[in-house]
């Protein structure tokens, strides 16, 4: 049996009921008065000089209220790097640039008008891939720099880099060696509800800001920064977060259309809503960044790893947002999964005119662990050793250091493991029939919280009212993940309420204390440990209270117990001795006193004590806030060196696949999905993470591709762009998760958000090779490559 | 050309003026302001924007408006029973965490009814088939389907 009585349990989101009544409101569906409705005008080149922008017919459109080009409204840069702006001046870098908007009185005018911008362009000679972007005389992206040095070249100026012990020992001591170029695609996050916002101004030129984000505090700067541009210097953006519709990353970015909005309703004075339909969404929202990664590995002859080497190259496109930064998570398992003494890490990112890119579940650790993992299993088969060995003969242990100077606190990678192989019956060989195969591969991710900013920290108010109920203000956002339903058992459990007590309210930069974002999977982790650092704050106001109020009260509840029941004895207990605040507890919204006897009058609801507390002379309320910043370190990216969360996730998924020779294609009959999440908060929650992680992953191993031509995306609609439908995901999983109990996670928790998707592709590629004999290393996984592969195959067996 | 619209909107008669350029979407949600269908994509891929139509589930973004005359309609809103009661497959729903960020849920939850109105007893491939066309990102489908069987175990048990 559990030692408590909410963590564990099923205890229900908050916003089911509404989200399968349809009154949850998403971005789409809310209004202000006097809304106008925003709309841009992309670029129709990859790259090209800006010439003239003819404005005049759509301002004459009936409808329209205002039309703003750069032109006409202050510049707003935009990005960490500052190289991109809301509205293009002089050139345009890739089809997605921004060179007019308007803002009309319906979206069709709106539309309409944008119709009736004509652009006048001088194209440019354009650069779509980076070996192509750093050859000698390339077309500059960028001619210059933000503050208008010049640049000779495409990269750009972000280090990542990292090494540790000896490389060329390390090569001389491999006695196996296997080396691979793995690369991945242009991915779209594909939120079911697409981006949008709106901007509002009051008369004071203080901004509120309906958006769809999942750092309101990070974005509150941003766009007080755009104010500051705009020439409203300390006015105050206020960010409101409705239900969000999918996040997946898409919210770590502020973004140009919000940027464009704020623009819009500035200039009208009318509230102004931007909504990407969703071909707009393909073509113009931030995707996952394609990468190309060199990987060489070596072991000796026993099979333990002994160095390994790992270049990667990223297609940054147009602009730095997040993409440019999936490299401080790549060196995370590049340094960090399985034990390995000598390891080099590059990573380098090139401006090219195809889209930019920002974040996506996983951030980098999906990109480069399908390098890593396919790698592994080369490795082990020219070791002669089996690849499920092979991983547990170089598995991380609890109390390792790893060479980036992670510190392993608890690692169930072991049992992930030998979970999975069993799961596979895998001693019985990984070929399951003609053309049948199984597979398998791990990960390391941040558990407890990542310090990609120098801070890490999420704040927490709890407030109390007259009914006993907990007021929770979280900064952190609620994108679907099911972070309200974790923060009702954390509070319950750790304050001793009922669930049904504790109300979350709504993310409001307004109201709410300061967060750094929900991002890599620490919402549960961070708002937990919030949560519990409040609670207890709470507790202690909570008895220190009570000392005063208790024995009045009971007294009263003894009168009336004695009414009811008059031959009634009280035990011999001296109350008002007993009321001390070390004495009191919670439970389930009553305070007691925990040596007293079990007397149903002798203890006190909580609601009551804040009643009294509020309703008298010199009365108090009672409020606890927290700040929680968890022990770990901002690394150093440049060296590769730092302990970027306080714990790790560790985990194994396995797959069992049947390739069909003639088609190419590949079935999926099951996979095993086993992580170290420390604790299990909330079984269905959990759940919902691993499973919707691991299908996300099967959209990455197998069907998902944002081409790109020229810079122009070919596939922006569903048709084209296949996620994953009820027919891809027809296979059974099994989930295990191992309970670690992490000293630094709530109640024992790891974040678990992204793990899901991190091994799912490598696991299937793997089980494809141990199928068929072949080894894809572009992701997707199509038919045709499968096929191709086969062919190449039979060429080589038959001389 | 606009013109008046008489149909049955969950189960109430209702006349509204339509659009002929406007779809069953666009009467919902911006003449009527139901907002509980959503729009996913707008091109009849994703499912979101599942209503029934004479019981038949349909994708109200290619549904021409002034299709729905005389048709009876039902959206997410016409499934929440008095008193803020959700209905069994709303209700299984909720049960099974089959719901994240909830911009499917709508479709998916009407795509259901359509399937287990006409087919109490349905297999889990029938299940699939129904939700064929509901996109979700979410969930990987897995507690979606649980919350189907589990809906039609007990509007069974309820009948």
């Amino acid at each position: 049996m559990s030692e408590y009585l909410h963590i564990g349990k099923a205890v229900p989101r908050p916003d089911g009921p509404d989200k399968a009544a349809g009154k949850a409101h998403y971005i789409h569906d809310l209004q202000r008065p006097g809304m106008l409705h925003g709309k841009i005008k992309f670029s129709d080149f990859p790259h090209a000089r800006i010439k003239h922008i003819d404005t005049s017919k759509a301002e004459r459109l009936p409808g329209v209220k205002v039309v703003v080009t750069a032109k006409n409204s202050p510049e707003i840069r935009l990005g960490f790097l500052r190289d991109n702006m809301a509205l293009k001046k002089d050139k345009v870098r890739q089809y997605r640039d921004e060179v007019a908007a308007v803002a009309a009185i319906d979206p069709d005018i709106a539309a309409e008008a944008i119709d009736l911008i004509r652009v006048e362009y001088e194209p440019l000679p354009g650069v779509f891939s980076p070996l192509e972007a750093m050859k000698e005389g390339a077309p500059l992206v960028h001619e210059t720099d933000p503050r208008g040095r010049t640049r000779s070249h495409n990269l750009l100026p972000l280090k990542y880099h990292h090494e540790s012990g000896d490389l060329e020992e390390g090569k001389q001591a491999a006695y196996h060696v296997a080396e691979g170029e793995f690369s991945t695609p242009l991915v779209q996050q594909c939120c079911m509800g697409t981006a949008g916002c709106i901007a509002e101004f009051d008369m004071n030129n203080n901004l509120t800001l309906w958006a769809k984000t999942q750092i309101p505090f990070l974005a509150q700067r941003d766009f007080n920064r755009a104010l500051s541009d705009m020439g409203l210097k300390g006015k105050n953006t206020r960010i409101i977060v409705p239900a969000l519709g999918g996040g997946f990353g898409t919210g770590l970015d502020t973004h140009t259309y919000e940027y464009i909005a704020i623009l819009l309703a500035y200039q009208t004075g009318h509230p102004v809503k931007i909504v990407y339909n969703r071909r707009e969404e393909f073509d113009n929202l931030s995707p996952r960044q394609s990468s190309q990664t060199h990987i060489v590995q070596g072991c000796d002859r026993d099979g333990k790893l002994t160095f390994r080497q790992v270049d990667v190259l990223q297609d940054n496109g147009a602009y730095a947002s997040w993409g440019a930064t999936y490299p401080s998570v790549m060196m995370m398992p590049a340094t960090s999964l399985y034990r390995v003494p000598n390891i080099f890490f590059d990573a380098k990112l090139v401006y090219t005119n195809n889209t930019y890119c920002q974040a996506m579940r996983g951030y980098g650790n999906p990109e480069l662990t399908w390098a890593l993992e396919s790698n592994m299993d080369e490795l082990a088969e020219l070791a002669g050793i089996d690849p499920f060995e092979f991983r547990m003969l170089n598995r991380n242990e609890p109390g390792d250091t790893t060479p980036m100077g992670l510190k392993i606190s608890t690692c169930g990678l072991k049992d992930c493991l030998e979970t999975v192989a069993q799961k596979l019956d895998w001693n019985n060989g990984t070929k399951k029939g003609k053309n049948r195969g199984i597979g398998m591969a791990s990960l390391i991710h941040v558990g407890g919280g990542g310090r990609i900013y120098r801070s890490d920290a999420s704040g927490m108010i709890l407030k109390l009212d007259d009914f006993g109920n907990v007021n929770v203000f979280y900064g952190g956002v609620e994108m679907g993940q099911g972070l309200h339903a974790v923060l009702i058992q954390v509070v319950a459990e750790a304050l001793g309420v009922r669930p049904d007590k504790v109300f979350i309210n709504p993310t409001d930069t307004g109201t709410c204390p300061w967060d750094v974002g929900t991002h890599a999977s620490r919402g549960a982790f961070m708002a937990g440990n919030a949560a519990i650092l409040a609670a207890e704050k709470l507790r202690k106001k909570i008895f220190q209270l009570a000392e005063e109020l208790f024995p009045a009260e009971v007294e009263k509840n003894l009168e009336k117990h004695l009414e009811k029941n008059p031959g009634y004895r009280p035990p011999d207990f001296d109350i008002a001795k007993a009321s001390k605040r070390d004495r009191f507890d919670l439970h389930e919204g009553y305070i007691f006193i925990k040596d007293a006897p079990m007397e149903s009058w002798l203890r006190m609801d909580l609601g009551k004590l804040l009643r009294s507390a509020h309703f008298r002379p010199q009365g108090q309320m009672l409020i606890a806030e927290a700040f929680y910043d968890p022990p770990n370190e901002f690394p150093d990216f440049e060296k590769g060196m730092g302990n970027i969360s306080s714990t790790y996730a560790f985990g194994t998924q396995g797959a069992e696949v049947e390739v069909d020779t003639e088609t190419g294609e590949i079935m999926i009959i099951r996979m095993v999905a086993a992580h170290d999440v420390g604790r299990v908060l909330n079984p269905p929650g959990l759940k919902g993470q691993i499973y919707g992680a691991l299908a996300q992953g099967v959209g990455y191993a197998l069907y998902e591709e944002l081409k790109s031509e020229e810079g122009k995306i070919q596939n922006p609609d569903f048709r084209d762009y296949k996620i994953p439908r009820t027919h891809e995901m027809d296979f059974p999983i099994d989930l295990v998760f191992i309970e670690t109990n992490d000293n630094f996670g709530p109640f024992g928790a790891k974040g678990v958000a992204e793990p899901g998707l991190v091994p799912t592709a490598p696991a299937i590629a793997n089980a494809i090779y141990n199928a068929v004999g072949v080894r894809i290393r572009d992701l997707p996984i199509t038919p045709e490559k499968v096929l191709d592969a086969l062919k190449n195959n039979k060429k080589l067996k038959t001389p | 050309m606009k013109k008046q619209l008489s149909f049955t909107l969950n189960g109430s008669p209702i006349q509204v003026a339509a659009d002929s350029h406007q779809t069953l979407l666009e009467l919902l949600r911006e003449s009527l302001h139901m907002t509980g269908t959503k729009e996913g994509c707008g091109e009849g891929e994703c499912g979101a924007c599942t209503v029934l139509v004479d019981g038949l589930a349909i994708n109200a973004c290619l549904y021409p408006a002034f299709e729905a005359a005389d048709k009876n309609i039902t959206t997410i809103e016409g499934l929440v029973e008095m008193k803020n009661k959700l209905s069994i497959i709303q209700q299984a729903f909720v049960d099974s965490g089959a719901i994240q960020c909830g911009f499917c849920t709508p479709g998916m939850i009407l795509s259901a009814k359509a399937l287990l109105d006409t087919q109490p007893d349905p297999s889990e491939e029938d299940i699939r088939e129904a939700l064929s066309g509901n996109l979700c990102r979410c969930t990987g489908y897995v507690q979606i389907i649980e919350a189907v069987k589990k809906a039609a175990v007990h509007m069974r048990d309820k009948s």
